[in-house]
């Protein structure tokens, strides 16, 4: 039905070594246009190792990762494109929530001007512009707009967590990474930000690789789940089979492990 | 008739490693076919793996051997051997799924939740909604909930909401994870004219019905499962 050709991202044979340590190994996967991949698995696994190194951040030791870029077809990332060039689909065509909200906001300037240098970055020039489509962006992220010019310093962890995913998402990016993008907020804010999420995602289709040690919100975002232990995949499938007919025993391990609430 | 659904030689056992690899056979050898317009009602006392057949007709669950092919938009497709894309598509156009629970993104409306399914097959957001509401209304979901979360409801409430997000797409191929269980008469006449009315526009409907009235109003014929279980004398 789909061919290779039509994959966003294509990860072949990627493993990353810190000196003797494994980070991750041997991981291949495809990513399609509009598809949510999750990544589960425990700390120490390599799922952030992965995701900094097919993320552009690190350079792994071996393997290939390709992305199809819009002038261009599949291109490799660290073999076929230069510093420049990687740093600016970081900026335009990518986008990274991390999960602590201060790795991804500069929080010496407002919530505003947070979301306005990324479109400064890609060439926006126009003050009123800039401020209107800032303000766009807060309210989808539900911030009323009387906020646009506090510092973040001044908002709730919630907060500062959707204004990272407005000043991430308003370049129209096609490829967005999630670092446990719920984790460290409380229940209530989790639950409107997962809708938040899934709802940008579907309306704007967005492709995404979401790292997460939270069954439920894989299950709720992901498409398709890879179970990583100790640096290797040990699991791949649609995610609801996964998670409902685990054959590994670590996957089996980890969804029989869930406290029921 | 056509046939939608072919189940051929199939086999599904459980392997539990976190209890030292205690493989739990729960059938094989089993041959099955639906066709458009029937509703096969899936017999078998509890336990004898009627919902575990079915999720593995929805691919949640994967076969130890054998094959599911369906009919995908004019074409056979094996669920066994199609990519998570496929599945996805397969679920999206062709299979539809009505579980025993529902499982929702927490403060989500009602009505977006039941409209969803049919967005999905690239319906505006518009006529989607338009339907929900007509479905919700049949089914005798008061309208000041609409905009509520599911979560709030009662169990035959969110019961009723899962129903008619099963039911808002015409689907080809329908499976019910008992849909009748825990409703009140009216509203049990109510999904079993769902039922018909799909049965009507051509739908092949593989059900799980626990009362006999249910099944005596919609089935066209029945399957029992406990005929291919696996003989556990250990």
């Amino acid at each position: 039905m789909m061919g290779s050709s039509e994959a966003l991202l294509s990860v072949e044979n990627l493993t990353m070594m810190y000196g003797e340590r494994v980070g991750c190994q041997n991981i291949s996967f495809d990513l399609w246009p509009g598809e949510v991949l999750g990544i589960v698995g425990e700390s120490g696994s390599g799922k952030s190792t992965l995701l900094s190194c097919i993320s552009g951040q690190m350079e792994p030791t071996k393997g290939a990762i390709k992305y199809n870029t819009r002038a261009a077809d599949m291109r490799d990332l660290f073999e076929e494109l230069s510093e420049p060039e990687r740093r600016f689909l970081m900026r335009t065509d990518w986008a990274f929530v991390h999960q602590n909200p201060r790795d991804g906001l500069r929080m010496g300037v407002s919530a505003g001007a947070n979301i306005g240098e990324r479109l400064m970055a890609v060439g926006w020039r126009h003050y009123g512009n800039i401020r209107n489509t800032a303000t766009q962006w807060l309210d989808k992220v539900e911030i009323t707009d009387d906020r646009l010019d506090d510092l973040p310093t001044t908002f709730s962890g919630g907060m500062q967590q959707r204004l990272q995913i407005a000043r991430n998402l308003v370049t129209n990016p096609r490829l967005v990474f999630m670092d446990e993008p719920t984790g460290g907020l409380d229940v209530s804010v989790q639950a409107k930000l997962l809708d938040l999420l899934r709802g940008l995602v579907q309306d704007l289709g967005l492709s995404v690789v979401i790292v997460t040690h939270d069954l439920a919100v894989a299950r709720l975002l992901s498409h398709r789940l890879m179970v990583m232990q100790q640096g290797e995949v040990v699991e791949t499938g649609l995610t609801d089979q996964v998670l409902d007919d685990p054959q590994h025993p670590y996957t089996q391990l980890l969804v029989s492990s869930i406290l029921q609430a | 008739m056509s046939e939608m659904l072919h189940v051929e030689n199939v086999a599904k056992s459980f392997t539990l490693h976190t209890q030292g690899a205690l493989t739990i056979p729960v059938f094989e050898d089993v041959n099955f076919s639906l066709q458009a317009g029937d509703c096969i009602a899936l017999t078998g006392a509890s336990g004898a793996g009627k919902s575990t057949f079915m999720r593995m007709v929805y691919a949640n669950y994967i076969c130890t051997k054998g094959n599911i092919r369906i009919r995908h938009k004019d074409d056979w497709m094996s669920l066994v051997s199609a990519t998570p894309h496929e599945v996805l598509d397969v679920r999206r156009h062709t299979l539809g799924y009505v579980s025993q629970f529902l499982r929702v993104i927490p403060r989500v409306a009602t009505l977006d939740i039941v409209a969803e399914p049919l967005i999905a097959t690239g319906v505006t957001k518009d006529i989607a909604q338009d339907k929900a509401k007509i479905l919700l209304t049949r089914l005798r979901i008061p309208e000041h909930l609409w905009t509520l979360s599911p979560l709030t409801f009662s169990g035959g409430e969110q019961q009723r909401v899962n129903i008619a997000r099963g039911f808002i797409v015409d689907y080809p191929v329908m499976l019910l994870d008992e849909p009748t269980a825990s409703l009140d008469a009216d509203n049990r006449r109510t999904v079993l004219d769902f039922i018909n009315e799909a049965k009507e526009k051509g739908s092949a409907v593989l059900g799980i019905f626990h009362d006999q009235e249910a099944r005596d109003a919609v089935c066209t014929g029945a399957f029992d499962v406990t005929k291919y279980q696996v003989q556990n004398n250990a």
